[in-house]
């Protein structure tokens, strides 16, 4: 079986966006969504694109071509079973030398989005720094997490106001992210801190982060999930911008949005 | 048939909660001796025949590649091992 014969059928009917250019032009954008045996949560990266407004392309890690995909998102799971060490076997997939390789381009590099798995599998191909452990608690935690975009140059964040609050959903059991000292202080210095926990840190995160950038800001991870927060009736119960109805929070579709537009233009 | 052993651990300044659950979990079987517990990973690497030097070389690649994160954790034995050996 490969990725593009899976049909991704919307749930639901997806409402305008009102962050759309209106005229369709973001549809021209497309953004490839790997698969690896034991993704998960591809099908609601690809949702998330095109509630976005963008064109999502299904690609399989086993493929040697990209595919003339405008952006990658790596979206979350066990790949792998996280066998090893999680991301440190996908990260060596065929379609993976091709995602660095690209995403390593200076000015017309690549965007690529990695989405806790997707951020491991990052980090493993030395993409972003730093690495992720098991949480400092143990528990596999599954909860709606409030965070704030520390970063709002990045492919990925510019639709949000620098200090934003967002509240999508967090669930991992390898969430821990460390690095040495000069390597956080690098990242802090330069900005390439997107995402911070805020209210409590719940896994032990040095310094509370939650995302990082690579230093051109077109590779950016993170562990919590935004692609479960972009459709009403879907989301998490809670919003950072005010009561919302029952799974009404659509805070993550900020993150699409803002590849989309940032290609457009 | 020899065998490659690479043993992979947790670098110390990293925390290792894994092995502070196991730390956690032994005075409850009443094994109060130790102070601490910490869980690394071992390989073994099995060969067809000898071992020549490049194929050690070649386990020393996988160990920093593919084995370990250097980030995270410290490479602490490549060694070739004979048969019934640990």
């Amino acid at each position: 079986m490969t990725a593009s014969n899976v049909e991704t059928p919307l749930i639901g009917y997806p409402q305008p966006i009102a962050s759309d250019t209106g005229d369709g032009s973001l549809d021209g954008v497309r953004v490839g969504v790997v698969t690896f045996p034991g993704s998960l949560d591809d099908r609601d990266a690809v949702r998330a694109v095109r509630l976005a407004g963008g064109s999502a392309v299904a690609l399989w890690h086993d493929d040697h071509d990209l595919q003339g995909v405008d952006a990658v998102i790596i979206p979350g799971g066990f790949s792998y079973g996280d066998y090893l060490r999680a991301g440190a076997i996908s990260r060596f997939a065929p379609l993976m030398e091709q995602i660095i390789a690209a995403a390593s381009g200076g000015a017309q590099a690549l965007p690529v989005l990695g989405i806790c798995n997707g951020f491991q599998v990052l980090t493993e191909a030395h993409l972003l720094p730093g690495s992720m452990v098991k949480n400092n608690h143990l528990h596999f935690i599954c909860r709606d997490q409030r965070l704030r975009v520390e970063n709002a140059d990045t492919f990925w964040t510019s639709d949000y106001a620098p200090g934003e609050e967002i509240v999508i959903p967090l669930k991992n059991q390898d969430g821990q992210f460390v690095a040495d000292n000069r390597t956080l202080d690098e990242l802090e210095g330069e900005g390439r801190v997107v995402f911070r926990y805020v209210d409590e840190n719940p896994n032990g995160s040095r310094r509370d982060i939650a995302g990082i950038s690579n230093a051109a800001g077109n590779v950016v991870g993170l562990m919590p999930h935004p692609e479960h927060a972009v459709e009403a009736g879907f989301g998490p119960d809670s919003s950072a911008r005010g009561e919302v109805e029952v799974r009404g929070g659509t805070d993550g579709l900020g993150i699409f949005t803002s590849v989309l537009k940032k290609l457009v233009r | 048939m020899p065998r490659i052993v690479v043993d992979v651990m947790p670098k110390p300044e990293i925390l290792d909660p894994q092995g502070k659950a196991i730390a956690g979990a032994l005075p409850r079987i009443g094994l109060t001796g130790f102070a601490g517990v910490r869980q690394g990973k071992r390989f073994e690497l099995t060969v067809d025949g000898e071992v020549p030097e490049e194929v050690l070389e070649q386990a020393r690649q996988a160990a920093s590649t593919l084995l370990s994160n250097p980030v995270i954790e410290d490479v602490t034995r490549v060694e070739v091992i004979e048969d019934g050996a640990q």
